[in-house]
């Protein structure tokens, strides 16, 4: 339903594929709503995902050709770049699967970074696009909200990582509309794997970090930052105990849950800062810390140094926007500005975009003045 | 459509001397040229592009513009395979009169940046090989650019520059209208005989370094009184 319904494309495609893919099992069959339907079903599916490219591996209707390695070795490297560090580079076997040799080369190349401390989520990104080369966008988000309480960072193709963005953000106002609730970060993450299942093997790249805040506010838990909110939405969890179905987003009936049960309960269960990763390839992790892009090594090893769980919101946002100002500093392909995103107990809340070019005079400024101290002998 | 160019550059040629056996292979894109260039200003926005086609060493047409009226209010410029271009903008006319069927209105600039972005996606594995650039009014009347990729990503500029000479124009562009790479000058806004006059002198410039581009140049100024085309020759050689 997805691709097929956005593009209207349904009649042309389900003509010349319903002899080739009728025997062609992909997505998956659950007893639940999330079913993933043949593409020539006419039931109105959530997912009746239309795959083309399984048209064109099995069969192409005219030779588009083999490819080789040697003619797609640019697509390979440029790939390369963007897979997190914590992947192996699988990307040979997405190469391969291209039919159609593409005479113009896709986004690709970032940095972006998430980790969870006290506060909540922080995540950041840089803002360069680069297409093989050029820098094809020097302001481009690539942190996208996807509803109050979760934010996802894309990197990979921008065009696949927006597009699969905005699917998973109705699925989840879908899901929070039928069942009363907002899905978990985890079930988020699991929802988007499962959506890009179907399309592993292709060239397709995604790689986001999903952060969020799960469930309301946990009573009695320990977030000392939280201490003014905690009241005003005990109350609003009432309200939702007598009014059974939530309108809005901001409140979930898992909080009332939640509120009921916790008073012992650690922020591991039920509610509180959530963080996982989601790759094309597959991958699903939940974590406390992540960086991916081609500039993550350089990322991880600030936050490596930094990142504790009692970090201030503000100690927090500096190591931030240091470690993408380092990797932007050795990643050719990761530049310009940095963006800045916290997800806390009361939604996302984003800071102005900052130009690293003022850090990097800051930086020129800061290590002048040391020199200076270390020159002239301290009186 | 015989393709002997290599598949990884579009529109360079390979060199001229032996390097080995080659195969050659049937491929559906071929790249036709061309520039296209758009700019929003306060109230109005301008889309300009130039009117060559060519492939390879020839030129099949000196008047072949690539700027689209769409509705009164936007314009899109297509550069790159022009066989793509044709049934893309017939594909966009399309779903324009059905969405004025269905919702007895026009589509607005953002809507129809939206759909193109979904029909560029629908062929995310056998793409559309055209460099889109929308230019228009938004619902309160401020010039909207909206810039995509061939595969449908996309977000809202001031200034956009696509196509053949695309890498040459943009630096241009960031120097003059967004003021970039420069210290201590003021941001004056951009009054559109100034912006019409930059075009122009853009794509001289453009015309002068880059191949695929000249013959002619169409500007599309577009304030809510309407649209406002005009033709200014450029280099033929």
């Amino acid at each position: 339903m997805a691709l097929q319904e956005l593009c209207n494309f349904q009649d042309i495609f389900q003509d010349s594929i319903t002899t080739l893919c009728s025997s062609v099992p992909f997505g998956r069959k659950t007893g639940c709503d999330y079913v993933s339907g043949l593409p020539f079903s006419n039931r109105t599916n959530l997912f009746n995902f239309f795959t083309p490219v399984a048209e064109y591996l099995d069969e192409s209707p005219i030779q588009f050709g083999q490819i080789s390695t040697i003619q797609s070795s640019s697509a390979i490297s440029s790939q390369d770049s963007i897979l997190s560090s914590l992947a192996v580079p699988t990307s040979l076997p997405l190469a391969s699967s291209q039919s159609v040799p593409l005479p113009f080369p896709m986004s690709h190349g970032t940095t972006t970074l998430a980790f969870m401390f006290q506060g909540g989520v922080l995540a950041a990104a840089d803002t360069r696009s680069s297409c093989s080369g050029l820098v094809a966008c020097p302001a481009s988000q690539k942190i996208l909200p996807i509803h109050s309480h979760l934010v996802g960072t894309t990197s990979g193709t921008s065009a696949d990582c927006a597009l699969w963005k905005r699917i998973l953000a109705r699925e989840l106002r879908l899901y929070q509309l039928r069942h009363g609730r907002r899905l978990s970060t985890s079930g988020a993450a699991k929802l988007l794997s499962h959506m890009l299942h179907p399309f592993k093997g292709t060239e397709l790249c995604v790689a986001a970090t999903l952060c969020g805040w799960d469930g309301g506010e946990v009573d009695g838990g320990a977030k000392t930052d939280l201490s003014g909110r905690r009241e005003t939405t005990k109350s609003q969890m009432t309200d939702l105990e007598k009014t059974s179905l939530a309108e809005t987003k901001t409140q979930s009936s898992a909080s009332i849950t939640g509120g009921q049960q916790c008073s012992a309960r650690k922020r591991v269960s039920l509610s509180g800062p959530s963080l996982c990763y989601v790759c094309s390839d597959g991958t699903r992790l939940q974590g406390a810390l992540f960086s991916v892009g081609s500039g993550s090594p350089y990322a991880y090893s600030i936050l490596d140094q930094g990142v504790r769980w009692g970090l201030t919101v503000d100690e927090a946002t500096s190591i931030a926007r240091e470690a993408v100002y380092r990797a932007t500093h050795r990643d050719a392909y990761s530049g310009n500005c940095v963006d800045v995103y916290h997800i806390s107990s009361k939604g996302w809340i984003r800071r102005s975009r900052e130009d690293l070019k003022e850090e990097y005079y800051r930086e020129k400024e800061r290590q002048e003045r040391r020199e200076r101290q270390d020159v002239t002998p301290p009186e | 459509m015989i393709s002997a160019h290599g598949f990884g550059d579009p529109g360079k040629m390979k060199e001229y001397h032996y390097t080995g056996p080659v195969e050659h292979r049937f491929s559906p894109y071929a790249f036709n040229g061309g520039t296209v260039l758009a700019v929003a200003g306060e109230d109005f926005a301008i889309v300009a592009s130039d009117t060559r086609l060519s492939e390879g060493y020839s030129i099949h047409s000196r008047d072949s513009p690539k700027c689209y009226k769409l509705t009164d209010t936007t314009v899109i410029g297509c550069s790159g395979f022009h066989g793509d271009c044709l049934t893309l903008t017939k594909i966009i006319d399309a779903r324009l009169k059905m969405y004025k069927h269905s919702n007895n209105k026009s589509m607005t600039s953002g809507a129809i940046a939206a759909m193109l972005s979904t029909i560029l996606y629908g062929r995310r594995f056998f793409p559309y090989y055209v460099y889109n650039i929308i230019g228009g009014l938004d619902e309160h009347g401020k010039g909207a650019v909206y810039s995509f990729d061939p595969v449908g990503s996309y977000q809202r500029d001031t200034y956009k520059a696509g196509g053949s000479a695309s890498a040459m124009l943009q630096p241009l562009l960031d120097n003059q209208i967004g003021f970039k790479n420069m210290e201590g000058v003021q941001h004056v806004p951009l009054t559109q005989d100034k912006a019409v006059q930059l075009v122009k002198d853009v794509f001289i410039s453009a015309a002068e370094r880059d191949v695929y581009t000249g013959d002619a140049l169409r500007v599309c100024v577009i304030t809510k009184e309407g649209i406002n085309e005009q033709t200014i020759p450029l280099r033929k050689d």
